[in-house]
């Protein structure tokens, strides 16, 4: 019989799947509580934080709108230390790009199972769909997901749990399987049919597109960082810069990071402590961080580079100042280079 | 009941979120917590996590490139 008392924590991504999940689960009677790992490398949220063309757009955190949607309570985990290993060591590997799909749903479920003792709960619920995913959604990987995690038949997987062996909570009772779904493939139209049948109308789209690391600029970025940097290692910050501005590498030994807009440039302006920072003063035009040990010939190029992208570009000359952690600061004169002398290959 | 102050100024959501539920979980109920942050999205996140967590929103809002919110720390079950 389905029984108030068992308690079942649901990795809420924000997205519809794990909305669907969890409202199915809760419609059996089942006390749920959210969970919500940030590795560093979600997209909600930062972007449009950062950028001033985008502030137009509602902020907000979908997984917070889906709790509340759902009247449970959310826990939000900072992961972003554990999460290094997953990114830098994948056992399965990337997919299209930097994502370690099947490592990351593996880690994700184990801390969920970490919780769940921790806080005497019965089983995990998440909203895979066998399919649905090209790496960590398959019917030979959900398997993985479930053995790897440690979590066994304690993971249930509500919208396809017909499709797969009855887990712990369905053969205790504590769930009704008739009461969950078969779906499987890429189509949404199921989710949406069930999401109507529940009667939400709004929800984040799409599923799963959550990871700057299936982004193929960012991972780019994200290689080029790890081959210009003594190890693979990063902190908040390194991952946060690759989300910003226009990456130029002209050097080996240097990179320059481009507002491309205000919102950005004003982001930025938290690192000049930490960075060399180019700007020109005699016309407007972006702020510039210096990720390197660069000469001053290499500050002079960096110069003449981010002339080219304020509104001095066309000037003879303009006045850039380039400005130290330490406080110290100095006008340098330099000509904007010209278009032809920026390499492609430059752009990271 | 005391008041406490929580910085989370340069902090992308969710960590302001996070920040404040780690401070929160620290606290005792009818604490007052006093954030400010620089993300913009915080005024909306901040409030909808005291909201699915039993926490009081006494005042939450823009005050030039920063956000305020102060929020009374309800019944605690951890």
């Amino acid at each position: 019989m389905p029984n108030q008392k068992h308690k079942a924590v649901s990795l809420i991504s924000g997205g519809l799947d794990s909305l669907l999940a969890t409202k199915v689960v809760m419609e059996q009677g089942i006390h749920v509580e959210g969970i919500n790992f940030f590795t560093g490398f979600c997209v909600e949220g930062h972007t449009h934080a950062i950028r001033k063309r985008d502030q137009d757009k509602p902020k907000r955190n979908n997984a917070l709108w889906v709790a509340e949607q759902l009247g449970i309570k959310l826990h939000i985990i900072d992961v972003i230390d554990e999460y290094k290993d997953v990114l830098i060591n994948p056992k399965h590997g990337y997919g299209a790009n930097l994502n370690p799909c099947l490592d990351c749903k593996t880690f994700m479920v184990s801390k969920a199972l970490q919780w769940l003792e921790e806080h005497e709960f019965d089983f995990i619920i998440t909203g895979e769909v066998i399919g649905q995913r090209p790496m960590s959604q398959r019917k030979d990987t959900m398997p993985v997901v479930a053995r790897d995690s440690g979590a066994g038949d304690r993971l249930l997987r509500p919208l396809c749990a017909q499709n797969l062996p009855a887990t712990l909570p369905e053969r205790e009772g504590w769930v009704k399987r008739e009461g969950l779904y078969g779906f499987s493939g890429r189509s949404r139209k199921p989710q949406m049919a069930l999401a109507a049948e529940f009667g939400f109308e709004e929800y984040a789209q799409p599923a799963g597109g959550c990871c700057f690391l299936t982004d193929k600029n960012y991972s780019d970025k994200l290689v080029d960082m790890w081959q210009h940097h003594s190890s693979r290692d990063y902190e908040l910050d390194d991952i946060m810069l690759l989300k910003v501005g226009r990456h130029i590498r002209p050097r080996d030994n240097f990179k320059m990071i481009i507002g491309r807009e205000e919102g950005e440039n004003k982001f930025m302006e938290g690192y000049r402590k930490e960075f060399i920072s180019l700007f020109c003063s005699s016309h407007s035009g972006p702020l510039v961080l210096i990720d390197g040990d660069v000469s001053d010939e290499d500050l002079l190029l960096a110069a003449s580079i981010a002339a080219r992208f304020g509104q001095g570009r066309t000037a003879e000359s303009v006045v850039m100042e380039i400005n130290y952690p330490d406080g110290q600061s100095k006008p340098v004169a330099v000509a904007p280079i010209a278009p032809a002398n920026i390499d492609e290959a430059w752009y990271v | 009941m005391s008041t406490y102050q929580l910085d989370a100024r340069r902090l992308l959501c969710p960590m302001p979120v996070i920040k404040v539920q780690n401070r929160a979980s620290e606290l005792n109920t009818g604490d007052i917590l006093e954030v400010v942050c620089t993300d913009p999205g915080a005024v909306n996140d901040v409030p909808a996590w005291c909201r699915i967590n039993g926490h009081e929103v006494i005042s939450a809002g823009q005050e030039g490139d920063e956000v305020k919110i102060i929020l009374q720390i309800g019944e605690t079950d951890e």
